[in-house]
């Protein structure tokens, strides 16, 4: 899977053991100066192998993504929010196209992660295995979970591969457009009916605890985050995205009128932060593990688009193959005669 | 983290949560937090029938509406990540059309009706679409053969539409010209992949093809139930939708392989209410929640 570039980089290091260290080096001043790391670079394989995983991931996240709250576009309540969904959902699709991309700047091939993703040896993120079955979970969606996508992506915006870096700037722009939108949707829902007032406030009991497990486990119980923050890859630790997260979302609570479920949330005068409870790591690794409400469901839609798509895919990778010979046949004709 | 880098990532999160004046014309039509008519003169011009003219625009309205409703179907069931984008953006297109046929109608046919009036409270009998955008999807073959005739008639009649004497139709005809020219040129490549591609995919071209034939001609006649003498230019007659529709629909199945076979017209006349049994599901499942609650406010 390594990408020409690092091959290079090793069959230089067959003739010059002193190669590596010099490449290696060279990397290390380059994020040290905070500089970007470009595809052509020189990159130590746990690096590419460590942002494959994240960015693969992180496509993943978008296509299943779109799921939960794609059901409601066919139900959307008005035709402002349905096309806002509408263009929402497509916007994920984008994403995860662009994140793909970035992806097989290392190397990876999109059609091989598709393939971990539906065999589950890639992972997406948790909260998307959770139901959507009100359409006030539309606004809280874009609220709490694109809110929590910002807080972990605006610092991803500085990471040190480019090409990740750069889709990021673009995805962000999108995301809180997003947020702003489904934050507005429960805003006009509060000044609706006591149903609807009823709705918000259950959508916001059910997403809150999920959407802090987004940023993933504490520190002290996650391995991979001091590899990622030293290679720059990652820049914030999950604590403290989660405070910040918390300290962004208490006052929209309070303009929406809502309440927060959490007993132990309250201002910290000392610390100039909210203290918050400790949501159930025990759920987020059942989720993790493929056992949360909706995680075969999820899986098995992604599978059978995959697979009812094959024979389009085929028919089109068959039609440009004819067309190549076809451009190729009419050439040779031109130079015969 | 270091006190520069929290710096900048504050300096992100406000930007992010600044106003967007500027940048609202890159999101999709209608997303954004205006009204789409918004400024556009909504006079009915003396020489116009308003009556006539809200026929249109609801006919036109209905067509793009439930194709729309169609095509969000497939939403997370594309074959591939570019078509899940592309048909996500055809019916963007078709939905905001609907939007603007909708807000022209309730303001000529008397009763002053919003948007989500006709899409929502109203009955299956009273939609005035075509039988062909009703159909369920079937697989990509057929949903993209639709899309092809569609939009290739659409596209004939929108184009003459946008020289009509009533500027607001005008106005979204015309700016549904190059929607629908990128909805035809899209379907028309994907039917000459699918003709040309693998044994499979042609015989499915060739079923799909079969299975729509028969409600080719309604929406070829119903140019003429939907569109009378509104329109100014003197090329603008059913004749000349026919003639650019089948011609069109000609060239592109003869580079795929593919024609269009001839067979009885089916016995729907969806501009006169006379629906498939498809229509009532699709619009029950359109109009659940709204309906739940009637009151309230979205």
């Amino acid at each position: 899977m390594a990408a020409g570039p690092a091959r290079a980089a090793e069959q230089d290091e067959d003739r010059d053991p002193g190669a590596e260290s010099r490449l290696q080096a060279g990397f290390d001043a380059t994020i040290g100066k905070d500089q970007r790391i470009e595809p052509r670079d020189w990159m130590p394989e746990g690096y590419r192998r460590t942002l494959v995983r994240q960015i693969a991931q992180h496509a993943h996240s978008e296509i299943i993504g779109m799921q939960p709250e794609g059901e409601w576009i066919t139900r959307a309540p008005s035709l402002r929010r349905k096309a806002i969904l509408f263009a929402k959902v497509q916007d994920e699709a984008g994403h995860g196209l662009y994140l793909y991309s970035a992806a097989e700047t290392l190397g990876a091939d999109r059609a091989d992660l598709t393939e971990r993703l539906i065999s589950g040896r890639q992972k997406y993120s948790s909260i998307f295995n959770y139901p959507t079955p009100t359409f006030a979970d539309v606004g809280v969606i874009g609220w709490f979970v694109d809110g929590a996508a910002i807080c972990n992506q605006v610092p991803l915006c500085r990471s040190s591969y480019g090409p990740y870096a750069r889709a990021m700037v673009r995805i962000c722009k999108e995301e809180s457009f997003h947020q702003r939108q489904g934050y507005e949707l429960l805003l006009t829902m509060m000044r609706g009916t006591q149903a609807q007032r009823a709705m918000v406030q259950d959508a916001v009991d059910r997403w809150w605890w999920p959407s802090l497990m987004m940023f993933g486990p504490p520190d002290g119980d996650s391995p991979n985050s001091a590899a990622s923050m030293a290679w720059k890859i990652k820049r914030h630790t999950n604590d403290e995205l989660r405070q910040r997260f918390v300290d962004m979302t208490v006052p929209q609570a309070e303009k929406l009128g809502v309440t927060l479920p959490d007993p132990q949330l309250r201002w910290n005068e000392k610390r100039g932060r909210h203290d918050f409870g400790t949501p159930d790591w025990s759920e987020l690794k059942r989720v993790i593990a493929g056992d949360g409400p909706c995680n075969d469901e999820r899986v098995a839609r992604r599978t059978a688009a995959h697979e009812d798509g094959a024979w389009v895919r085929e028919a089109a990778a068959a039609h440009a193959a004819k067309q190549a010979a076809r451009a190729q046949a009419r050439t040779h004709e031109g130079a015969a005669a | 983290m270091s006190s520069t880098e929290a710096a900048d990532d504050d300096h992100v999160y406000l930007s992010l949560a600044e106003g967007h004046d500027d940048g609202d014309a890159r999101w999709a039509f209608g997303t954004g937090f205006s009204d789409p008519l918004h400024g556009v003169d909504t006079a009915v011009p003396d020489a116009v029938d308003g009556s006539a003219l809200a026929a249109v625009c609801l006919a036109l309205g209905d067509d793009a509406l439930v194709a729309s409703q169609r095509l969000a179907e497939w939403c997370t069931r594309a074959p591939e990540l570019e078509e899940e984008v592309a048909l996500a953006n055809i019916g963007l297109d078709l939905l905001g059309q609907a939007r603007m046929l909708y807000a022209r109608c309730g303001q000529v046919d008397g009763t002053d009706r919003r948007e989500d009036a006709y899409a929502y409270f109203r009955a299956p009998a009273d939609f005035r679409n075509v039988a062909l955008v009703e159909l369920p999807n079937g697989d990509f073959a057929l949903s993209i053969a639709r899309l092809l005739i569609l939009s290739t008639w659409r596209l004939a009649l929108l184009s003459r539409l946008a020289g009509t004497s009533d500027p607001v139709l005008a106005a979204i005809a015309a700016k549904a010209v190059p929607e629908l020219t990128y909805h035809r040129q899209y379907a028309a490549d994907w039917v000459v992949r699918l003709g040309d591609g693998t044994e499979e995919s042609h015989r499915r071209m060739r079923a799909a093809l079969r299975e729509l034939a028969p409600y080719v001609e309604e929406l070829l006649t119903a140019t003429g139930d939907t569109v009378p003498g509104i329109l100014a230019a003197p090329d603008t007659g059913t004749e000349a939708v026919r003639e650019e529709t089948l011609g069109v629909l000609r060239q592109v199945l003869a580079a795929a392989g593919l024609d269009l076979p001839e067979r009885p017209a089916a016995p729907y006349r969806g501009r006169g209410g006379e629906h498939t049994e498809h229509l009532a599901p699709l619009l029950e499942e359109l109009q659940s929640v709204a309906r739940e609650h009637p009151e309230a406010t979205w």
